[in-house]
């Protein structure tokens, strides 16, 4: 077990916690730094300034009151449905690839790829806004096609943003020549069109820590 | 390769015995469902299996020997590894738990008598794992296919979804528990006293019973609806512009699904049914509700009482409306004389309406009292009849709004025709284009006098279209509002939610697996849980089938409708079933 900090395409510090449970199983865990009191400082004041002058503006008491709700409620939705704290992934050989991220109110979303199911796991890089960023990802076996790549499922991307999903589904680059030639000998043509799922979507770790995630699941897919 | 044996929880702390499941085909995995005990004869278990087989269709075999921690450990286990030579087998699984550890250890001899065990660096080639699953919750799920899709049987089933298929198909090993005098006992979910609920018996009792009176009062209200005089031609387009009607035969369908007495073949099927029963038990609950406050403190009355007041207010304000309109509204200078006709036109109509109101008035009360009643048929009939009673009410707004916008659409064709003419152009109707055409002088200057006279009257039908236009957009937004309620309630699967909520394990959407704390010298232990399917899911799979009351075209037909002054409605489109 061992914990290695690295740092986000944003520059944050995330650290990459990698578990080996045993030869074939193996638990990757990579967490987001903790929400910061001044972030939730400054949005608050934000909202209870805006507030304040409304108020001030119109005389109305109900506006303060709605400002303490709208923080409240918002800090909910945010530390439920946005804020994640930790992305894992469990790979076990010959069994599947488990998918979980869990949100700082504790909530987990979870889900599990069987291996029958699961062709490859590569890294693409892809245009995200103004950036050239790389994500790790998992290539979905087609069920009518064997032989050929069904779905590109993206690791680590949890929130799929449409932008994100939109230019990964143009503008895929294979980065190694392995994955490129991964990609080609299993029957890719011409344009990509097909469904992505992402790892560490939400937390997305620059290249190095791809790296030593995608050796690692090389070694356990090898054996089986 | 790995090998998995799937393991039930409920086994870990059963006596030493025989474990029995099944290999399954084509990967390499075992599933234990239960451990026999001793004492036993073999020839008796062999006979049970072969029983069992014939009865559930599964190929159920002895996998291996079970083994408890005890004080003669070792020599039950040399009689475990002889009793190998007795089933016949390929692979030979020895599991043993000792004291001191929480978890079992796994030998797999194979046929060639080759034995490794799990914890064997030197052969690579075969490892254990074991994954440990709650039988009970296992059995009882549904696993749902990924992404929507529908699960073709003729594809190969994956493993999991083979693990979930034998240990619900086995079902039938299950029913021995520890009380029944047999030849050997078992350990597994059940085995300390089978589960049942009482209710759940009484119902399946009950169901048949009610079924049968339900269907005979369909047939009953079947025949009612195939009487001749039902079917004459203005009572058949009548009942299909009644939003009542519709969701009476509605209501009828979904109870035909129901009173069928057969049990549901498959678990959508099964699911549709409850669904429907448990939103119809809802739906008539809320409808007794209202009618208790309805009819408390006479509230029916007081609601007569206002109505005609407030339906002779709506044709004051539009009194004054029109009167606003006839004059110069906004600043806008109207053509006096098509404002006059137009405003007198309308007025008129008015005042027809308000003496049928009035006429109609002494008997609104009664009329309302015996309609209130419906509510009992459910909520949902009483909100259509609501928004039938507010079409009936609003037939002025209604009439305008046709009135205008059919003088507004001719205008519209008139000048799109007259343009075509003003630029020496004409539709040519065989050819469904526009062809260049040469006018004479006298048919140019009619036609462009016309165009002219056409465009300077266009503003005022086109503000009088406006108007009515917007009202009866309003009329239309409260109606579709209703609808939506309606469908809401007919389509919102609540057995299928009530079941996600309390028993999420039934709904399964996959599975997730978490990692048991490691021992040396043992193979891995993994703890299969269920992970249940999200509401969205929930909604987007049960959502029972409904007649769209949405609109069916999209914002831009619609705007381009009211542009060029086509009729909209708020009904129902029968025919168009959405999924």
């Amino acid at each position: 077990m061992t914990e290695e900090e690295f740092s986000d395409i944003n520059g944050n510090t995330i650290s990459l916690d990698c578990q080996s449970h045993s030869e074939f199983c193996k638990e990757f865990t990579v967490s987001v730094p903790k929400l910061s009191l001044r972030k939730v400082m400054n949005y608050t004041c934000a909202v209870w300034l805006t507030a304040y002058a409304v108020f001030f503006a119109t005389d109305n008491t109900n506006v303060l009151s709605a400002a303490i709700i709208v923080t409240l409620v918002g800090m909910m939705l945010h530390l439920h449905f946005v804020k994640i704290d930790h992305e894992s992934m469990l790979i076990i050989g010959s069994l599947g690839i488990q998918i979980s991220a869990s949100y700082a109110s504790g909530r987990e979303s979870t889900s599990f790829i069987e291996m029958s199911k699961v062709k490859d796991i590569v890294i693409n890089e892809a245009i995200y806004m103004q950036r050239v960023i790389y994500y790790l990802c998992i290539l979905l076996k087609e069920p009518s096609d064997p032989g050929g790549v069904g779905a590109v499922v993206p690791l680590f991307q949890v929130k799929r943003s449409k932008h994100f999903a939109h230019n990964n589904r143009n503008v895929v680059i294979v980065m190694q020549y392995k994955t490129l030639y991964t990609l080609f000998s299993h029957g890719f043509t011409g344009m990509l069109t097909v469904l992505y799922l992402c790892l560490f979507q939400s937390s997305k770790p620059r290249l190095n820590c791809l790296e030593e995630v995608y050796k690692s699941c090389q070694d356990i897919l090898g054996q089986s | 390769m790995v090998l998995k044996i799937f393991f039930p929880q409920c086994c870990n702390a059963a006596d030493s015995g025989l474990l029995i499941g099944r290999w399954l085909p084509g990967h390499n995995s075992a599933v234990v469902l239960a451990v026999i005990h001793f004492p036993f004869i073999p020839g008796q278990v062999k006979q049970y299996l072969n029983q069992l087989q014939s009865l559930t269709q599964v190929d159920l075999t002895v996998l291996g020997s079970w083994c408890k921690p005890s004080e003669d450990q070792e020599r039950v286990q040399s009689f475990l590894k002889d009793l190998s030579t007795i089933f016949p087998h390929e692979r030979w699984l020895q599991l043993s738990s000792e004291k001191g550890k929480k978890r079992f250890s796994c030998l797999v001899n194979s046929r060639g008598s080759k034995v490794f065990e799990s914890g064997d660096k030197e052969d690579k080639g075969d490892q254990v794992i074991c994954i440990h699953y709650d039988q009970c919750k296992v059995m009882l799920s549904q696993l749902h296919p990924a992404q929507g899709g529908i699960l073709n049987p003729q594809t190969e089933l994956s493993e999991l979804r083979l693990v979930f298929q034998t240990v619900s198909q086995s079902q039938a090993l299950f029913y021995i528990d520890k009380y029944d005098e047999g030849p050997f006992k078992l350990t597994h979910w059940q085995s300390e006293g089978r589960e049942g609920s009482i209710l759940v018996e009484l119902s399946k009792q009950a169901s048949v019973p009610v079924c049968l009176v339900l269907a005979w009062l369909l047939s009953i209200w079947y025949w009612v609806c195939k009487s001749r005089i039902l079917n004459l031609w203005p009572m058949r387009f009548v009942s299909s512009k009644l939003s009542s009607c519709i969701q009476l035969s509605h209501r009828a369908e979904h109870l035909q699904t129901i009173s069928v007495p057969r049990k549901a073949e498959d678990h959508t099927e099964f699911m549709r049914k409850a669904n429907i029963f448990v939103s119809f038990l809802v739906d008539v609950a809320l409808g007794l509700l209202l009618v208790s406050w309805l009819y408390r403190e006479n509230r029916i009355g007081q609601l007569a009482e206002t109505l005609v007041p407030v339906a002779d207010h709506i044709a004051e304000e539009l009194q004054e409306l029109l009167k606003w309109l006839m004059g110069a509204p906004a600043g806008l200078k109207m053509n006096r004389a098509l404002d006059q006709v137009l405003g007198r036109f309308f007025l008129y109509h008015i005042h027809l309406w308000i003496s049928y109101i009035h006429l109609l008035s002494p008997f609104i009360g009664m009329i309302l009292w015996y309609v209130g009643l419906s509510a009992c048929l459910g909520l949902t009939f009483a909100l259509s009849v609501l928004s039938d009673i507010v079409a009936l009410l609003t037939f002025h707004i209604y009439c305008f709004y046709v009135y205008g916008a059919r003088l507004y659409c001719l205008k519209i064709y008139g000048l799109s025709s007259l343009w075509r003419l003003f630029r020496g152009k004409k539709w040519n109707v065989l050819r469904q284009r526009v062809d260049s055409c040469s006018y004479d002088l006298d048919q140019l200057f009619i036609g462009t006098l016309l165009f002219t006279i056409l465009l300077f009257l266009l503003p005022t039908t086109a503000l009088y279209y406006l108007v009515f236009t917007l009202l009866r957009l309003l009329v239309v937004l409260f109606q579709g509002l209703l609808h939506l309620c309606v469908d809401f309630i007919n389509s919102f699967p609540l057995f299928a939610m009530g079941l996600r909520i309390c028993r999420s394990y039934r709904l399964a959407a996959g599975v997730k697996f978490r990692v048991l704390e490691q021992e040396s010298e043992r193979p891995l232990h993994l703890l299969m849980e269920i992970n249940p399917l999200t509401y969205s899911a929930v909604l987007q799979w049960y959502r029972t089938l409904t007649y769209s009351c949405y609109p069916k075209d999209s914002w831009g037909a619609l705007c381009k409708k009211l542009f060029i002054g086509e009729l909209i409605y708020p009904w129902k489109h029968k025919n168009i079933k959405t999924d």
